[in-house]
């Protein structure tokens, strides 16, 4: 038995998702193992997301189970639940292909939009906001501290007053990650958080989420095209071809994976044949 | 030279030729035939010549803006541009200006040039400014289009007249409270009406959480409608056209503006005087509209009115973070209600009559139209906004039939010159170390 299924966050069973006529999703199931940093991969089209858009709640999956356990043993069905419910109650936090900051407003004020949970019960339905009581302004203090904390982490901390649409694109993807932590999440969903970066800016990704992983109680799974994010870094990988998976391992055993190489890398012409044969198409 | 000199001459005049057929086409028909009464009929009687100077109009015009401006080397127009001022952020200009206005608002009705015209004129004006803070809420922070927030003043207006013409008698008849309660009609109303008012933002809020953009616009300008027409028609419930009248006059807390014995100036050994009753008016209106000012620039710090920017910003990552969408929207429909019922109120007991006339499509249009000229979000910007469109539609009344155009003009003018209305900026609600305006062009409109 694999590391990752002993005491799993979160087990995916029998996912299915359609549209219409088209099976995003075919019978997927896997396991997301607890403080790992889980990688989805897989082609274009695979339905890597369409597998993020279930867990968070943004898609009803048609059939299967999503089950979420934290550390502390509360369990919940994701699929049963409202969008906002799992980023509320089930703590799953999550990041978007095409960045998704708030973009008039500053990088501080994104990251208390993000604690707008805990805030709201402190200012209890606003009323003790609007006198502007202890125990909203403490509340409001400490919200400032974390929303610090996370900006020291991601190196963001001088533009801490700028509008979010002013960052360079890495920055904003790194400021995703800190709004998305803000939430105090168990399970952090990264869509393709080192799109778009330059090797640099991806070394420091992997050194993020490696700290994340390290000194809080939350579990990673990312979607990545960059193969040295995800070999580097993931303790585990799952790899989706056409909606099925195809491999599910550790790095080193994905890597050597025929099925693998000739889905998702990709082989040359001439090697077509001989790779088919290999795994038996 | 000389050739694309006569290539441009040639190519202006089949240029205006086309333009003078098709107004031909246009006016031959609108403007040339004309129905006339007659004993036994009607009979249609040609005007021509008239059909023929407007088509000379419209090519020679057009033959003249081809030549000098459009087709010419050196558009005479040129000097224009240099005209309009150049776009600056108004950022920093609320807080030099806020006080100064503040200031000015409190001391306005003891000003010499202050009469009483220009007083009811102020009332008017501040009314508006509230309603404009009211939807500024909706629009301006959560952006969410409401085309019928005149719904809402309807309802404020609606409770209060019913409450204090009808509940309130009849209480006092079957015994229940005294008569002195008619004096404090208005104090126990206003809350209610606002509270009435939140109601049915909750109420129109339901069916439309789902929509955005154009959709979200038709379905508020029905609901604006279907109120109005409820009004309209519910006759022996709000009097249908007939209106509601006699609604109470307010009371200083307790003491009526009446002649004799008891009323305001006999309490404070003043002389008489209707003044004293619009100068409270004006007092009223201003605390009313303050209030709104007030609650909502404290919503904005707050993480409820925070929501409602990220709301307008992005949907879908409010979700992702665990806002509860639905009941931030509702919120704002709600609050943003609940202040037009106060407004609304404080128009019936002003007027003294309503009617659903007072209610129609275009007090709406001229609510948003305010919201949007002041700049979406900004506080300040409502108020001059205000000021220049309720204010500056009085000052063109002599104009008569050319002061909707001349304001046509003046709007489609502001809207050239800052597209994102007068004051576009927006000030974060929290600052690490300073709070710097952040410029229009990365402030989000909302979908809806």
């Amino acid at each position: 038995m694999a590391s990752w299924s002993e005491n799993p966050i979160l087990k995916v069973e029998h996912l299915t998702m359609r549209f219409g006529g088209l099976v995003a999703i075919d019978d997927l199931s896997f396991d997301v193992g607890r403080g790992d940093i889980t990688a989805l991969i897989g082609p274009n089209g695979a339905g890597k997301t369409t597998v993020f858009n279930c867990i968070t709640g943004f898609y009803k999956p048609t059939e299967g189970r999503l089950k979420l356990r934290h550390h502390d043993g509360d369990t919940f069905l994701l699929e049963r639940m409202p969008d906002f419910k799992i980023a509320r109650h089930a703590k799953v936090a999550r990041t978007f292909q095409n960045i998704r900051l708030f973009g008039g407003m500053t990088v501080l004020e994104n990251l208390m939009v993000a604690q707008h949970n805990p805030l709201m019960h402190a200012s209890a339905f606003s009323f003790a906001g609007i006198f502007s009581l202890p125990r909203f302004r403490n509340a409001e203090a400490k919200a400032v501290e974390r929303a610090t904390y996370w900006l020291e982490h991601v190196n963001l901390i001088d533009r801490a007053d700028d509008p979010a649409s002013d960052l360079p694109y890495g920055a904003q993807r790194r400021l995703e990650i800190a709004r998305a932590m803000c939430t105090g999440p168990e399970l952090l969903c990264l869509d393709e958080p080192a799109a778009g970066l330059n090797p640099r800016e991806s070394a420091e990704l992997n050194k993020l989420l490696r700290y994340i992983g390290a000194n809080h109680e939350t579990s990673i799974l990312l979607i990545e095209h960059d193969m040295s994010v995800v070999m580097e870094i993931s303790d585990h990988v799952v790899v989706l071809d056409y909606g099925e998976k195809i491999s599910d391992g550790n790095p080193e055993k994905v890597k050597n994976d025929p099925a693998v190489i000739a889905a998702y890398l990709g082989v040359d012409d001439e090697e077509v044949e001989t790779v088919e044969q290999e795994v038996g198409v | 030279m000389a050739a694309t000199t006569e290539n441009r001459v040639i190519a202006s005049l089949k240029d205006s030729l086309i333009s003078a057929v098709i107004a031909f086409a246009l006016f031959g028909p609108i403007v040339g035939l004309k129905t006339e009464t007659e004993p036994g009929g009607l009979a249609l009687s040609a005007h021509f010549g008239t059909v023929g100077v407007i088509v000379a109009i419209v090519f020679v015009g057009r033959l003249l803006l081809n030549l000098l401006v459009w087709k010419a080397d050196r558009p005479i127009t040129r000097g224009l541009s240099g005209l309009i001022p150049a776009q600056t952020s108004l950022g920093g200009f609320g807080k030099f200006v806020a006080p100064v206005a503040l200031l000015f608002a409190l001391i306005f009705p003891f000003l010499p040039i202050t009469d009483r015209y220009i007083l009811d004129l102020s009332v008017l004006v501040l009314t508006y400014v509230m309603l404009g803070w009211g939807l500024n809420i909706v629009v301006g922070l959560a952006g969410l289009l409401d085309l019928g927030y005149v719904a809402f003043y309807a309802v404020g207006a609606y409770s209060y007249a019913l409450l204090s013409t009808k509940f309130f008698p009849m209480l006092v008849e079957m015994g229940y409270v005294g008569g002195g309660i008619m004096d404090w009609a208005f104090w126990i109303c206003l809350p209610l009406a606002g509270i009435l008012a939140a109601f049915w933002g909750i109420i129109l809020g339901f069916p439309v959480l789902r929509l955005r953009g154009d959709y979200l616009a038709i379905v508020t300008l029905a609901f604006g409608e279907i109120v109005r027409i409820v009004l309209l028609n519910w006759y022996w419930f709000t009097g249908g056209p007939d209106g509601i009248s006699r609604i109470p006059r307010p009371s200083f807390f307790g003491i009526p503006f009446s002649r004799g014995e008891g009323g305001f100036a006999d309490t404070f050994n003043l002389d008489y005087s209707s003044m004293q009753r619009i100068v409270f008016f004006y007092y009223l209106i201003l605390a009313l509209a303050l209030l709104t000012n007030l609650v909502t620039l404290r919503l904005r710090r707050l993480p409820i009115g925070r929501a409602w920017e990220a709301l307008r910003e992005d949907e879908i990552a409010c979700r992702s973070l665990g806002i509860n969408t639905t009941n931030t929207k509702l919120t704002a429909f709600a609050i943003g209600a609940m202040f037009g019922g106060f407004a609304g109120s404080f128009f019936a007991t002003r007027q003294g009559f309503i009617s659903p006339e007072s209610f129609t499509f275009i007090e709406s249009a001229v609510i948003l139209a305010i919201v949007v000229l002041g700049g979406l979000g900004s506080q300040i910007g409502v108020v001059i906004a205000a000021v220049v469109m309720i204010g500056g539609f009085e000052i063109f009344r002599q104009a008569e039939e050319f002061r909707m155009l001349i304001f046509g003009l003046l709007m489609v003018f502001i809207m050239v010159w800052r597209p994102r209305g007068l004051i576009s900026s927006r000030k974060p609600s929290i600052g690490l170390h300073s709070r710097k305006a952040i410029g229009a062009e990365n402030v989000a409109q909302g979908q809806g």
